[in-house]
């Protein structure tokens, strides 16, 4: 299949002289709504801001005093594409906190879950929400005209993880299964075989997926990022792991505020975060990749190699070839995890509310996810702090187009709009999350 | 709507919320093309970069109002709509994030953000129909899909949706699940609660936690008194009601006089 010309070039744009004004008012395709202004002076950038309108939802003040349980629940609403993160994160801190040991059944079959939300996730974004911008369409609706197959294999991988959550969570958003201590409810083995054989296709069409983005024409575009992601010994990380990052970080996840800040900026609701030391960085699945390739099954590892792709890779716009390498790696996770379960003994452990202080990252599809609970003897949240991957990827996003934008600015301004779009989209930003996102504006000044 | 007269216009917005009942929309993954080629979807930022202008047929409004641009801004979907769909439990009930309506919003904000003046919210999060009349709703946190395709259908089709309306109990008894409120006790909302959900919860032996909302004759506050007679403490019961649609008024009722 041979990609479409670049985006844009076949739109009639105005050429600039002097200067101009790049805006996107809501920008498109991503999950929430945020807006990009860009201030251009001759061929420089004067002033480049991405605004975050969507309206504060303040979860961590409404937080407080409600059951450390509930809180499973509650934070998964902070976002429907990827509540099952926000299930894991919340309940890894609060087991964390009342040192609750989990089975090992029942981390696998979490672990199951995770991969379920990542199926979804990662065949929303390349398809739904990423890919049309290397083949130049307006959406994947448009896109289905020219490549129906492909809109049509995506969806089925979409609705492959939305039928596993369906099975393990009772639904696809915001699942109900999932609770402190494990599950409510857990899956026989034969309420999972049926998966297997929709799961094999999957293995194979994420990798078919792969070799369809690497064919995509990427700009010429790499930076030396500080890539951050949890790092397991054993496997490509999901639930637990250190927090490591290119730079030589090894920290345990309650090291992770020592060393990760948050910013409040006037223009955005969300919050930016940075390394203490050394300001923006990378997480979700370049980050993911770069850190764990080694950890990855033989197929996700085959594939990863047929593409070309060897750490680092620093271009951001090949991380949709990374989220189809993961695609594959979140089928191939899933059928080993089926291949080897038999049910718990007890679906939830026994436990004991006490007063403490509990952490937790996990690994979002779009990137880590910490949360902190701080509990009181009886049970109640006192105090809690939610870092969602897309505000530690804001400010590295903002970055990214300070370097990347200048390439481009000779292009008409719709195109430098669109490319502007697609550069943010490399990140699948998800400003629900991270307002606890988009519109673009380029503007040339006289 | 008269069939086959056009494809209506179709207008998908979103307010204070998680996204998650658009993305039930893509959810619809067997339907989901012919839905798209039997409307036009002229606005839906989520997926698409056409961003066309109204007056739209259908509107599906998700999320609550919490800003003042908010307020207007569905003011003027309202004017450009000739039906509007609110769309979930932000939507239909002002969302968890309603649960400032009881607090100083304030010190919500300044628990929250290290510069509280960078910040402009509205006090309450309030659901759609608070602002602007809507002519049907859709339950949920999130809608179920099969709710969002009956509607498309009957629109498209010029006959009624037909929404469940009646308390997730029937839907609990029809699955043939064993009565937690009566066998064991289990502090269960589904009495008070809308079906539609397929009574999941129970299911899996999980006392239901009203995210569809209370139904048209929910009694909630007799519900609180058998929690009450279960030994549920009014902290716990006050924060049961108190959840996705917590500002819906049986709820809220409910929610209210539980003694502090």
């Amino acid at each position: 299949m041979k990609p479409a010309a670049p985006p844009v070039a076949a739109q009639s744009g105005q050429a600039h002289a002097g200067s101009a004004r790049v805006t996107v008012e809501t920008i498109a395709r991503i999950e929430g709504e945020g807006a990009l202004h860009v201030r251009l002076k001759g061929e420089r950038i004067q002033d480049l801001r991405l605004e975050i309108p969507e309206p504060p939802r303040l979860f961590e003040a409404f937080l407080r005093g409600r059951r450390a349980e509930e809180a499973v629940d509650i934070t998964a609403r902070i976002c429907g594409i990827c509540p099952v993160a926000y299930q894991m994160s919340a309940a890894h801190a609060i087991e964390r906190a009342w040192g609750i040991a989990i089975d090992p059944q029942v981390r696998a079959l979490r672990r199951l879950l995770y991969c379920a939300e990542w199926i979804e996730s990662h065949a929303l974004h390349i398809y739904f929400l990423h890919a049309p911008d290397f083949l130049g369409y307006q959406d994947a609706f448009e896109m289905a005209a020219k490549y129906r197959p492909e809109v049509e294999r995506a969806l089925r991988l979409k609705k492959l993880g939305n039928t596993i959550m369906r099975v393990l969570g009772g639904r696809e958003i915001h699942p109900v299964s999932l609770r402190v201590g494990g599950f409510h409810h857990v899956p026989s083995k034969r309420d999972l075989q049926p998966l297997l054989e929709e799961l094999k296709w999957g293995l194979e069409a994420a990798c078919e997926t792969a070799r369809l983005v690497n064919t995509f024409p990427f700009p010429n575009f790499q930076l030396d990022y500080e890539f951050v992601a949890l790092w397991h010994p054993d496997e490509y990380p999901l639930n637990e792991g250190r927090i490591a990052s290119s730079l030589g970080l090894d920290l345990d996840v309650e090291a992770f505020e020592e060393h990760f800040l948050e910013q409040h900026v006037r223009h955005s609701n969300a919050l930016h975060s940075v390394l203490r030391e050394r300001g923006s960085y990378h997480v979700g699945p370049l980050a993911r990749f770069n850190l764990n390739c080694g950890k990855l099954p033989p197929r996700a590892r085959e594939v990863a190699r047929e593409c070309g792709l060897e750490p680092p890779v620093r271009n951001p716009f090949r991380s949709i070839v990374v989220r189809a390498v993961e695609l594959a790696f979140a089928c191939e996770e899933s059928l080993r995890l089926i291949g080897g379960y038999e049910p718990p003994a007890r679906p939830c452990a026994p436990y004991q509310r006490r007063a403490g202080t509990g952490v937790a990252a996990t690994e979002a599809p779009r990137g880590l996810l910490f949360h902190r609970y701080t509990i009181d003897e009886t049970g109640l949240i006192l105090s809690s702090k939610i870092v969602p991957p897309t505000a530690q990827n804001l400010k590295r996003i903002e970055d990214d187009l300070w370097g990347y934008l200048p390439q481009i600015l000779d292009a008409p301004v719709e195109e430098i709009t669109w490319r502007a779009e697609q550069a943010i989209r490399n990140y699948d930003p998800c400003i629900s999350c991270a307002t606890h996102f988009l519109k673009v504006r380029v503007t040339h000044e006289e | 709507m008269k069939p086959d007269k056009h494809r209506p216009t179709v207008g998908i917005f979103k307010f204070a919320s998680c996204d998650g009942c658009q993305l039930t929309l893509l959810d619809c993954e067997d339907d989901l093309l012919a839905v798209a080629g039997a409307v036009d979807i002229r606005y839906f930022p989520e997926a698409s970069r056409n961003i066309g202008k109204g007056p739209f047929d259908i509107a599906f409004v998700e999320g609550s109002i919490t800003t003042h641009h908010d307020a207007d801004r569905i003011q003027q979907i309202r004017r450009q709509a000739r039906i509007l769909i609110a769309l979930g439990a932000c939507a239909t009930a002002g969302g968890i994030q309603a649960l400032r309506n009881w607090h100083d919003s304030g010190e919500y904000v300044r628990q929250v953000y290290a510069k509280p003046d960078y910040i402009s919210t509205l006090k309450t999060s309030t659901p759609v129909a608070e602002h602007v009349p809507i002519d049907y709703e859709l339950r949920g946190c999130p809608v179920q899909k099969t709710h969002f395709l009956e509607i498309v259908c009957a629109l498209l089709t010029g006959r009624r949706p037909q929404l469940p309306s009646a308390s997730l109990c029937i839907e609990c008894k029809r699955k043939g699940n064993t009565c937690l409120l009566v066998a064991s006790s289990e502090p269960c909302l589904g009495p008070a609660t809308q079906a539609g959900c397929g009574a999941i919860c129970p299911a899996m032996g999980r006392a239901c936690y009203g995210c569809f909302g209370p139904h048209e004759n929910a009694n909630a506050p007799a519900l609180a008194k058998r929690f009450r007679e279960d030994g549920m403490s009014e902290p716990d019961l006050q924060r049961a009601f108190r959840t996705y649609n917590a500002w819906a008024w049986q709820f809220r009722k409910a929610s209210e006089e539980v003694e502090t």
